[in-house]
């Protein structure tokens, strides 16, 4: 911080007081004012913010101590220091109670007056610093991919909103690719326990053993290939979240033992005696029926009915189609970005396709198509000829459609596969020019 | 024509005047003039603290400058305070016309070690530049080897230089028409030699 960024108040009824310290911070380059009471140095702080200001404890009205308070109550982070001529352990005490800085008796040595002030600078630089690493780090953990506009994706995120601000835990139930994920990192970075990780496992990825492992960690020699002692996924997870991701997948074994820990917030190292003391909250995710599994046997209701305090369900992209245009601008505007490409937009018969299909591997399919599109696009747009599916969607209408209906869609690809160039489009139609034409305006296509 | 004027107060020992004022117009490139002022150090002097507020000598300072003062730099060899401040070495006017400079703490006997003539001068010259400084519109300089670097005890004046570092020198509000480009005028180096 330059000097001259730095402002400092200083409030004292004597003038003598008020005039040196002012002289004496003015040539150091501060911004300086000064308050002959507690009332005038009220107005200066809503007329200015201030990093620093000297209070004279005996004035007449309001005393310095008052004045802290209410300065406390207008920004708890301006550094204060008091200032006495009649230096007491009780005003002392109390000062430093209310969150002064320092006190310190008048006259002062200069030197520790210019070490008081840098100190003063220091305080306020760090807290300064921290507010604003703070916010870029919420900036940073806020997910920027819950993407949408439409009723429901709006009330999930409302869900979100709400869940966050408790400990409760919390279970996402989604189709596969619907961003269930996100979902558990934005209600992590939205909740008191942001500054700590959220771990994630996913449960289906690992086979018994190792989940088991991997999840409590192990002592050195537990088992063949246990080298050393190592941390599992709940310990990492310590004050911060853990994301299970995939629980229908988890053995009756793991089942039991989670619940134990979740309902313990403890536990032991796999081949270990000592127990662990944890704190975190759990989200899990599936996209299973688990009520199903537990009809069946396959799911224990009581870990069930422990995960699942709180549960959002996210719709699948088909369920919310308003959504489709933003989502795949948004992952257009992002791989433009990452491939250095100047692509803007897509083709009016892009986004038509786009908004008629089902989407059934969800977000992450519009991620995929997307991005291979990206790669594959010429010039300013992205066209039907930059686009495929992972899961093509039924070349012809589905059954009980009409032979008008048949024709126009037929006619709606073709002109989509050639760009809307009639004559190539009349040739793979094998019908003339103008009959095209004429059916174009029949059905009202667009070229 | 425009003089920083060196105004001792009451000295006891005039001898580091003649250095200062070379000293001061080779640094500000200004023609010196010393004269004594009309001030009652009584007035100024609080008998609770033992010592001399410089804020009040200031005062008298510059109560009325002559027409052709650039600025006024009282010496004096008083113990000098601020009412907040245990003490100064010196103080000015940020952009004004007046400054106070005193050798009472810059004297190693001060220090109560034997007594060196050359030191005191060197300090009072670092000290007079630096209040000098201040009334030219220089703010404390971050730079250790600058004689506008804060000094809060004498230890740091011998750290740091007697002469201002290039943005000082750069930052120094004065007007080009006073200022004289090359070394004393002949007649008042003649006189002083």
């Amino acid at each position: 911080m330059k000097p001259e960024e730095i402002g400092i108040l200083i409030v004292d009824d004597e003038p003598s007081v008020r005039d040196s310290l002012y002289q004496w911070f003015k040539d150091d380059g501060y911004r300086v004012d000064t308050a002959a009471d507690a009332a005038s140095a009220l107005k200066k702080l809503q007329e200015n913010p201030w990093d620093i200001i000297l209070l004279d404890i005996k004035m007449p009205g309001m005393d310095g101590i008052e004045l802290q308070n209410r300065i406390k109550q207008i920004d708890k982070n301006i550094v204060t220091i008091i200032i006495t001529a009649y230096a007491s352990v009780d005003t002392a005490i109390q000062a430093l109670k209310d969150g002064a800085f320092d006190y310190v008796t008048k006259p002062i040595d200069p030197d520790d007056l210019s070490k008081l002030i840098r100190n003063a600078i220091d305080k306020r630089r760090l807290v300064t610093e921290n507010i604003q690493l703070r916010q870029q780090i919420e900036d940073l953990l806020l997910p920027d991919e819950v993407v949408g506009e439409s009723s429901s994706i709006k009330k999930v995120m409302e869900m979100v909103n709400t869940v966050a601000k408790t400990d409760s835990t919390v279970m996402i139930l989604g189709e596969s690719g619907t961003g269930k994920e996100l979902i558990a990192r934005a209600i992590h970075s939205r909740s008191s326990r942001r500054y700590f990780p959220i771990i994630t496992i996913n449960c289906g990825a690992y086979p018994e053993g190792l989940l088991e492992s991997e999840l409590f960690g192990h002592e050195k020699g537990a088992f063949t290939g246990a080298m050393y002692r190592r941390r599992g996924k709940l310990e990492m997870a310590d004050k911060g979240t853990l994301f299970l991701d995939e629980i229908g997948n988890i053995s009756e074994k793991m089942q039991m033992d989670l619940l134990r820990v979740i309902e313990t917030k403890s536990f032991a190292r796999l081949g270990g005696d000592k127990t662990v003391d944890v704190d975190f909250r759990v989200i899990s995710a599936t996209n299973k029926d688990l009520e199903k599994a537990i009809k069946e046997g396959s799911f224990r209701e009581d870990l069930y009915y422990r995960l699942n305090v709180f549960s959002i369900k996210i719709p699948p992209l088909r369920e919310r189609r308003s959504d489709i245009p933003l989502l795949t601008r948004y992952f257009l505007s992002k791989y433009a970005q990452s491939m250095n490409k100047s692509v803007t937009d897509f083709s009016p018969q892009v986004m038509e396709m786009f908004t008629g299909y089902d989407w059934p591997g969800n977000i992450r399919e519009v991620r995929n198509v997307v991005e291979r599109a990206m790669v594959v696009a010429q010039g300013t747009q992205i066209q039907l000829v930059d686009i495929s599916f992972p899961f093509p969607p039924p070349a012809t209408p589905s059954g009980g459609a009409s032979l008008e209906e048949v024709e126009k869609d037929q006619i709606m690809k073709i002109l989509n596969q050639t760009n809307g160039n009639i004559a190539q489009a009349a040739e793979i139609l094998k019908i003339s020019r103008l009959t095209l034409y004429n059916k174009i305006e029949k059905y009202h296509l667009k070229r | 024509m425009s003089y920083i004027y060196i105004v001792p107060i009451e000295l006891e020992d005039d001898s580091y005047l003649e250095p200062l004022e070379r000293f001061v117009f080779q640094t500000f490139h200004l023609r010196t003039k010393k004269k004594e002022f009309k001030i009652n150090l009584k007035d100024a002097f609080d008998p609770s603290r033992v010592q001399y507020n410089s804020s009040l000598i200031l005062r008298q300072l510059i109560i009325k400058p002559p027409l052709d003062a650039e600025k006024i730099l009282g010496v004096l060899d008083v113990d000098l305070f601020i009412p907040i401040l245990t003490f100064v070495f010196g103080e000015a006017q940020l952009n004004g016309i007046g400054a106070a400079v005193s050798s009472h703490r810059l004297h190693h006997r001060y220090y109560g070690l034997p007594e060196d003539g050359g030191a005191t001068t060197d300090r009072l010259l670092k000290e007079a530049v630096h209040e000098l400084g201040h009334t030219f519109g220089l703010i404390h300089c971050t730079q250790p080897k600058c004689v506008m670097n804060s000094s809060t005890y004498v230890e740091n004046i011998d750290q740091k230089p007697a002469e201002l570092c290039s943005l000082c020198q750069k930052n120094l509000k004065i007007e080009k028409n006073d200022t004289i480009s090359k070394g004393f005028p002949f007649s008042w180096w003649s006189k002083k030699r």
